[in-house]
C-alpha cells in the first residue's frame, strides 16, 4: 500500500517538477494587456474583423496594427471598452448592417431545373449557378441563416432571408457564406460610395436615375408610413430632395414598369412628399457621421454639385470648405430656378441641412478674384473640387441686340430676381429659346405682369428640351408659343426697343445630336412688337477664373471651355483637382450636377486615402438596355395620383409656389402603386416559362 | 523488418483502433465535422499517442514492475500521459510556435482521449520491446488519422443533402461509422 503511493506520489511529484522547470524554462512572455482587450472583446471568434479570432485581434490591436474598433461585432460599446484599456478614445461611426440585394419571393421566382439533394447555396450555386432563372437572384436555401453566429437572419414568408437588424453586427459572416454576393454587410457610407455595375439587380427607375437613388427603397418606406426613413434613403443618394422633388426632369419615370400596364408612377412627387413631410417636422434627418480623418477638402462653388460633394465628404468624417462667389449658396437652384417652382425658403431649409452635417460654408469669396487655386494648394487642402456652374449665356448674334438694354439674356434676368432686384417688363415680351431657362423666362414674365408673353423656338415643340410639364403650365399661362422661328433682328426708335423681326423655319434633315436640323424659309420675315426680348438658347462656363493662376492653368479644358474631367471620377488633369456640375459638363440639369458630386465625393475620399479611385470596368456611365421590361405587365390598372396645384388665376402676378404637394393618402395610394421592380422581376408577377 | 512491416500494415487497417478497436470515439465524432479540424487532430494524435508509447513503456518496465505496482498501470499511465501533454505543449509554444498554432485546441483534447490511453496499454499486453512500442504506437496513430479524415471527407458532404431530421448530427455519424467499421472488417482476411 505504502509503496502504491510512494509510487503514484513519485510520478506525481516528478511530473510536477518536470512541468515547473518546463514553464520556467520555455516561458513564453505574453503582453498582460493582450489578455486585458481580450477579456473585453466578445469572444464569438467571428472573424468579422479578418483577424484568426478574438485573441489575433487582441495581439493586433495592442501591437497597434489594428484600431480599437477592431470588432465589428461587439459595435461602440467594445470599442470604447478596448479603447479605455489601450488609454485611446474612439467616435462613433456608422453601424454596419446585412442587407439582402434580392427583392423577389422564392415561390414566385421562376425555376430552371429542381436538382433534389443539394441543401446548401454554395452547392447550388456550382451546378449551373444554381437553379433560378434569374442569375443574381438568391437561392433561397439558407446558407446565410446557418452561418450567421448571431441568430440575426431567418427565412422570411416569401422564402428570402430576413436581417433582424436589431441582433446583426455585421460581422459579414453570411456576405462570406454567399456565393452570389446577394447579402451584404452595409453601412450608408458604402451605399454612397458605390458605382453601379451591370451586376447589381436594380429596378429600371434606379438604373435610369442619373443620382442613382434607390427608388424602390423609399417608396416602400413611404408605403409603410416611415417617412424619415425614405429621407434617409434618398439622402445616400441626393442630399437635395427638397429641391430635386420640385425641378427635377424625373427621367426615372419613363422608365417606370408601371407604365406598361396604366400609367407610370408618380416618382418625383413621392419624393417631393417625403422631403416635405422632413421640412414640416421642422427637424432635418441628419445622418451619423464616420469619425473624423483629419484631411481637408476646398469645394469652389455652392451650388447643387459643390454641395452635395460637401455633404458626402462631411459624412465620410472630411472636414470641408466651401467658398460661394455670390451672397448666397445655392448656385443655379437659386439664381436660376424661379420662386414659383422652388421657393427660395424651402430651398435655404435645405441647404441649411447641409451645412448642420458640419460644411462651412463662405459667401462672397470668387475664384480667381478672392481666393486662387495656388492659395489653397500652398494652404495644404487635401483635395479641391471645383464646381463653378455654367454661368456665361450664349448670344442672339444679331444686329440690335448691343443697341438696346431691354435685350438681355434670360439668366441675367433670372439672376436679378435671385438677388431680389427689381425686374421691371413691358407689355409684350419676347423669349428666344427652348430649354426649362426659356419657360422660366417666359413664366416669370407674365407673373410680372406682361401681356403677350412670346416664345420663338427654331425647331418644334417635340423637339424643345424644356421639361413637358413646363411647356404645358405656359401654355396654361397664357405664352404664346412661335415654333419654327428665328430672330433675325432687334427694331427700335430712339434707342427704345419697340419689336423683333424673324425668320420662318422648316425642318431639314436629322443632324449629330438626331433631332433635324431647321432651315429658313426664304422671305418669310415677320415683325412681333418687343419691349423685351431674352435670349435663352445657351450657358456655357466661365472658367477665366482659373487663368492667372500656377496650379489653374495646368486644369484641362474641352473645346466647349468646360472643365475636361474623367466622367467616372470627375478627376481632371491636376492630381488632386476635382470637378464636376455644370462646370464640367456644360449646362445641364441639377440631378446630374448632384450626381457628379456624388461620385467626386467617393473619388476624393478614395484619392486622399491613397488608394485608387478607378471605377469598375463594368460600370454603367449610362442607363442600361432593360431586357423585356415592356412584356406581360399583368396588374390591374389603378390611375397614378396628380399632383393638385393653383389655378391659373391665382398665380397672375405673384411668385406662389404652383405645386401644393401631395397629402398623406395620395403618398399611400400612389406608393402602393410600385411593383417594388428588380433588374428582371417585380412584385406580385409570377415570371413566366 | 518484414515484423515491423506487417505490425505497421496490422495497426493502421487490420486492427484498426478506431474502427475495429472501438477506441477513441468521441474526438471521431467531436472533431470530423470539417476537414480542416480533422487533419489537426490527425497530427496532433499522431505526434502524442508515439511520445506517449515511448515513455509508458519505460514507466511499466522501470517503475511498475520493479516495485511490483503492475495494478495502478491505468491511473500511473493516466497521470503520465496528461502531464506529457501538458509538457509538449510549453516546450512546443517556445521553441516552434507555427506546429504549436497549427495545432492549436487539439494538443489539450487529447489529454482526455481514450485511444492514447488504449495503444499505451496493448504495447504492454502484447509484450512488445521498445522498438515495437515505438512502430505500433505510431502506426495505430496514423491508423486512427487516416479513419478521422476519411469520415470527415464523408462528413463534410452530409451537409449538402436532404436528410430526416431525426438522423442529422450524431446520428447519420453512428451508423457511418459503423459501415466504415464494416468495411475495415475486410482487412481482416488478410493475413
Amino acid at each position: 500500500m505504502i509503496e502504491a503511493a510512494l509510487v503514484i506520489g513519485g510520478i506525481g511529484v516528478v511530473a510536477a517538477l518536470g512541468l515547473g522547470v518546463a514553464a520556467r524554462i520555455f516561458a513564453v512572455y505574453v503582453d498582460p494587456k493582450v489578455l486585458e482587450v481580450d477579456e473585453v472583446l466578445p469572444g464569438a471568434n467571428c472573424g468579422g474583423c479578418g483577424f484568426t479570432g478574438c485573441v489575433a485581434a487582441a495581439e493586433a490591436v495592442v501591437k497597434g496594427k489594428a484600431p480599437p474598433d477592431v470588432c465589428i461585432a461587439g459595435g461602440f460599446e467594445v470599442a470604447e471598452a478596448v479603447a479605455a484599456v489601450m488609454g485611446m478614445s474612439v467616435e462613433a461611426g456608422e453601424k454596419p448592417l446585412a442587407e439582402l440585394g434580392c427583392k423577389y419571393g422564392m415561390d414566385l421566382a421562376h425555376t430552371l431545373f429542381d436538382y433534389d439533394g443539394v441543401a446548401d447555396c454554395r452547392a447550388a450555386a456550382l451546378v449551373a449557378g444554381g437553379g433560378k432563372v434569374c442569375s443574381m437572384g438568391c437561392l433561397g436555401l439558407g446558407s446565410c441563416v446557418r452561418a450567421c453566429t448571431f441568430d440575426a437572419l431567418s427565412i422570411g414568408p416569401d422564402g428570402l432571408p430576413m436581417v433582424d437588424d436589431s441582433r446583426c453586427t455585421g460581422c459579414g459572416s453570411c456576405e462570406r457564406t454567399c456565393p452570389k454576393g446577394i447579402i451584404r454587410v452595409h453601412t450608408p457610407s458604402r451605399r454612397f460610395t458605390h458605382v453601379q455595375t451591370e451586376d447589381d439587380c436594380v429596378a429600371p427607375c434606379q438604373a435610369t436615375c442619373p443620382a442613382q437613388i434607390d427608388i424602390p427603397s423609399y417608396i416602400a418606406a413611404i408605403a409603410r408610413g416611415d417617412y424619415l426613413d425614405a429621407v434617409s434613403i434618398i439622402k445616400e443618394y441626393n442630399p437635395l430632395p427638397l429641391t430635386c422633388g420640385r425641378v427635377c426632369p424625373h427621367v426615372c419615370e419613363s422608365a417606370c414598369r408601371r407604365q406598361y400596364a396604366d400609367e407610370e408612377i408618380n416618382i418625383n412627387h413621392l419624393k417631393r412628399f417625403a422631403a416635405d413631410y422632413e421640412l414640416k417636422s421642422g427637424q432635418h434627418v441628419l445622418p451619423v457621421k464616420a469619425p473624423a480623418t483629419g484631411k481637408k477638402v476646398a469645394i469652389i462653388g455652392g451650388g447643387p454639385s459643390g454641395l452635395t460633394c460637401g455633404y458626402y465628404l462631411a459624412r465620410l468624417g472630411h472636414q470641408v470648405k466651401i467658398w460661394e462667389a455670390m451672397p448666397e449658396p445655392g448656385g443655379m437652384l437659386l439664381y436660376g430656378i424661379p420662386e414659383y417652382r422652388l421657393p427660395k425658403k424651402t430651398l435655404a431649409w435645405e441647404i441649411d441641412g447641409i451645412l448642420k452635417m458640419g460644411v462651412e460654408l463662405e459667401c462672397n469669396k470668387r475664384l480667381g478674384e478672392d481666393i486662387t487655386l495656388e492659395q489653397l494648394a500652398d494652404e495644404g487642402w487635401d483635395a479641391i473640387y471645383i464646381a463653378v456652374g455654367a454661368w456665361g449665356s450664349r448670344r442672339l448674334g444679331c444686329p440690335g441686340e448691343d443697341e438696346y438694354p431691354e435685350a438681355a439674356s434670360g439668366t441675367e434676368f433670372l439672376i436679378k430676381r435671385g438677388l431680389r432686384e427689381e425686374t421691371p417688363v413691358g407689355k409684350n415680351v419676347i423669349i428666344v429659346g427652348g430649354g426649362n431657362t426659356a419657360m422660366d423666362c417666359a413664366r416669370t414674365s407674365w407673373r410680372l405682369g406682361a401681356e403677350n408673353v412670346y416664345l420663338l423656338y427654331r425647331r418644334s415643340r417635340k423637339e424643345m428640351p424644356a421639361n413637358d410639364i413646363e411647356v404645358e403650365e405656359g401654355e396654361h399661362e397664357e405664352v404664346q408659343y412661335h415654333f419654327l422661328a428665328a430672330p433675325t433682328k432687334l427694331l427700335g426708335e430712339d434707342g427704345k426697343l419697340t419689336a423683333m423681326e424673324f425668320l420662318k423655319m422648316e425642318l431639314g434633315a436629322p443632324d449629330a445630336s438626331g433631332r433635324r436640323r431647321p432651315v429658313p424659309i426664304k422671305d418669310s420675315e415677320e415683325e412681333i412688337p418687343a419691349d423685351n426680348v431674352f435670349a435663352a438658347i445657351g450657358q456655357s462656363p466661365i472658367l477665366t477664373c482659373l487663368d492667372d493662376d500656377k496650379v489653374g492653368e495646368k486644369v484641362n479644358r474641352t473645346r466647349w471651355n468646360s472643365v475636361l474631367v474623367d466622367e467616372s471620377n470627375g478627376s481632371t488633369s491636376v492630381e488632386g483637382i476635382f470637378s464636376g456640375g455644370d462646370g464640367a459638363r456644360g449646362a445641364a440639369t441639377a440631378v446630374e450636377a448632384i450626381r457628379d458630386g456624388r461620385f467626386a465625393a467617393r473619388a476624393i475620399d478614395l484619392h486622399i486615402k491613397g488608394e485608387p479611385i478607378e471605377v469598375p470596368e463594368n460600370w454603367l456611365p449610362r442607363a442600361p438596355r432593360l431586357p423585356g421590361i415592356d412584356e406581360g405587365v399583368d396588374i390591374p390598372p389603378c390611375a397614378r395620383v396628380k399632383m393638385p396645384d393653383l389655378t391659373v388665376d391665382q398665380r397672375r402676378l405673384n411668385f406662389d409656389e404652383v405645386e401644393l404637394g401631395l397629402t398623406k393618402e395620395m403618398a399611400r395610394q400612389e406608393s402602393e402603386r410600385c411593383l417594388q421592380c428588380g433588374l428582371v422581376c417585380y412584385r406580385g408577377h409570377k415570371a413566366r416559362a | 523488418m518484414t515484423e515491423y512491416l506487417l505490425l505497421i500494415v496490422s495497426a493502421i487497417l487490420v486492427n484498426n483502433i478506431l474502427l475495429a478497436q472501438f477506441l477513441g470515439n468521441c474526438p471521431f465524432l467531436g472533431t470530423s465535422q470539417k476537414m480542416s479540424t480533422a487533419t489537426g487532430m490527425a497530427m496532433a494524435v499522431v505526434f502524442v499517442m508515439t511520445c506517449a508509447g515511448a515513455i509508458t513503456w519505460g514507466v511499466q518496465r522501470y517503475l511498475l514492475i520493479p516495485f511490483e505496482v503492475e495494478y495502478l498501470q491505468t491511473i500511473a499511465f493516466i497521470l503520465v500521459i496528461a502531464s506529457l501533454v501538458q509538457l509538449v505543449e510549453i516546450v512546443l509554444q517556445k521553441t516552434a510556435p507555427a506546429l504549436y498554432q497549427a495545432l492549436g485546441i487539439f494538443l489539450p483534447l487529447i489529454t482526455t482521449n481514450c485511444a492514447v490511453l488504449g495503444v499505451a496499454i496493448i504495447n504492454i499486453q502484447k509484450d512488445y520491446d521498445f522498438m515495437q512500442t515505438l512502430v505500433f504506437s505510431f502506426a495505430s496513430a496514423v491508423g486512427f488519422g487516416l479513419a478521422l479524415v476519411l469520415f470527415a471527407g464523408i462528413r463534410e458532404r452530409f451537409v449538402l443533402i436532404r436528410m430526416p431530421k431525426v438522423l442529422q448530427g450524431t446520428a447519420s455519424g453512428l451508423i457511418t461509422a459503423g459501415l466504415m467499421a464494416l468495411a475495415f472488417q475486410g482487412f481482416k482476411g488478410l493475413f
